[in-house]
């Protein structure tokens, strides 16, 4: 049986340039960057190059780019060392609700410990409204943190808009840019950002390897205490191998970021247009301003996880809403706060491409995945009497 | 401790919230970038450098000028001397 991989969102399959660089750093080249003969300083020097290759993808200087384990300690490390770190000034931080729980969980912890966070709603397309950023800040707002685009919608949100407005009362902006680096432009002079999070596993590295930028002279305090790596400001020896999967990683989504969404967008809208003719089947987030690799749907009267198993029998392999929400079972909170209903958002599915897919496994999906819902809606309960109904009853969809 | 104010400084260094040894190890980086006679100022909010950053001027013979307060954090003023 076929097996096709549809669930780029989750992870991305490490390119072979990068793994081929990777390698002597897990076998010859084991050296710490700290140590100061020879064997250290190969690593540190391996360690300076991959700070030019990030750095160069997001237009950034190397010195302000600190690596990181993964995109989640990023934006733990941006919320809590910006808020610890301007906590004299104000207390008040804005977070979208359609973030990752990585900077939702951070604001939680923020909130126990006498900040005041605000929550900022998206509209049903999952946009965040730069004028309720605007109406939602206070004279304690000392950070600004939305999403650059969501994984489980793929709405790419206006962040140069809300830069504009934060700059006004000279509030910091990060960005969670864990979805967009690598796989669409982003340059942090031109988004205006003060700090940005990446993954490096999303654009075809290494698990294990992530960074945050961090606009020169902005002071942040430490997630991690120890040694002087990352001029000390995120100690703990560095995992060599992955930062140099991640440095040439993003040297190469750079110089092919134009031909992979040349190839992936139509293969994308393939999937979108063809789905949307499907009864009761929706697209959630914006159909223009989406990830370009990206289809994510609700379909009525039907599981995401029921969808994803039999899929998963056919050998296509695809997420339900984000991974957490999907193993706890339960709606996803990007979908409610779209303002889709909970029931709806228990259908919810998303297929997210990659360079090793072709268009032969499109049409196998587009084959497949009309009818598992054919099947699935024959047997559920929820489904008898739909026919009946005048409309879908939710406004999420491209169909309008 | 010597308090100054209004010093001057050729390079300034920010290392708020850093802790030890950034405030040794900039402090070493950033006079050997310097001309002998030009002034560093370092900023940082760990205490440790109340006794360390004097004690390495005298160690290496470099002239510590003095601090300033700056209340979150404290200001040290180093001037780089000719060996």
């Amino acid at each position: 049986m076929k097996k096709i991989y549809l669930d780029h969102v989750a992870t991305n399959p490490l390119h072979t340039e990068a793994l081929d660089a990777m390698m002597p750093y897990l076998k010859e080249e084991f050296g710490n960057p700290l140590s100061v003969y020879e064997y250290g300083m190969r690593a540190k020097a391996a360690i300076e190059g991959a700070r030019e290759q990030v750095a160069g993808l997001v237009n950034a200087k190397p010195a302000e780019i600190i690596f990181t384990a993964n995109g989640a300690e990023a934006n733990n490390f941006a919320l809590r060392g910006i808020a610890l770190a301007k906590q004299n000034e104000g207390k008040h931080v804005l977070v979208s609700r359609m973030e990752h729980h990585s900077i939702l969980n951070s604001a939680r912890f923020l909130e126990k410990n006498g900040f005041a966070v605000t929550y900022l709603p998206v509209d049903k397309k999952g946009f965040v409204d730069p004028d309720t950023v605007k109406k939602a800040i206070t004279k304690e707002t000392v950070l600004i943190s939305v999403t650059h685009a969501s994984s489980e919608v793929g709405t790419i949100e206006p962040i140069r808009e809300i830069v504009r407005i934060a700059k006004e009362k000279n509030i910091i902006v990060h960005t969670d840019a864990v979805a967009t680096t690598g796989n669409i432009p982003v340059d942090v002079k031109d988004l205006g950002v003060d700090l940005l999070s990446m993954a490096a596993h999303q654009f075809y590295g290494p698990k294990g390897a992530g960074a945050l930028y961090v606009k020169q002279g902005i002071r942040i305090v430490p997630l991690i205490y120890g040694g002087i790596q990352e001029s000390g400001r995120r100690a703990g020896t560095e995992n060599v191998p992955a930062i140099v999967g991640m440095g040439k990683a993003a040297e190469l989504a750079k110089a092919e970021m134009a031909k992979r969404t040349e190839y992936l967008k139509p293969l994308r809208d393939r999937i979108i247009d063809t789905m949307a003719g499907v009864e009761r089947v929706y697209l959630t987030g914006d159909r223009e301003n989406r990830l370009p690799a990206h289809a994510s749907f609700c379909v009525e009267y039907i599981e995401g996880e029921a969808m994803l198993l039999l899929l998963a029998a056919k050998g296509l392999f695809s997420a339900s809403g984000s991974a957490c929400s999907s193993k706890a079972l339960k709606a996803s909170p990007v979908l409610l706060s779209m303002g889709i209903s909970s029931s709806l958002a228990q259908g919810s599915i998303v297929f997210s491409l990659g360079t090793m897919n072709t268009s032969e496994d499109v049409d196998y999906l587009l084959t497949e995945f009309p009818a598992v819902i054919k099947r699935l809606r024959e047997i559920s309960p929820y489904a008898q009497g739909w026919g009946d109904r005048e409309e879908g009853g939710e406004e999420c969809t491209v169909k309008e | 401790m010597k308090f100054v104010d209004n010093v001057k400084p050729d390079v300034t260094t920010d290392i708020v919230y850093m802790m030890c040894p950034m405030h040794l190890l900039k402090l070493e980086e950033q006079v050997k970038e310097l001309e002998p006679g030009q002034i560093l100022e370092i900023m940082t909010d760990y205490d440790g450098a109340l006794e360390d950053i004097p004690a390495w001027c005298k160690k290496t013979g470099n002239e510590f000028l003095g601090m300033e307060d700056s209340g979150d954090f404290f200001k040290f003023y180093i001037k780089k001397l000719a060996r």
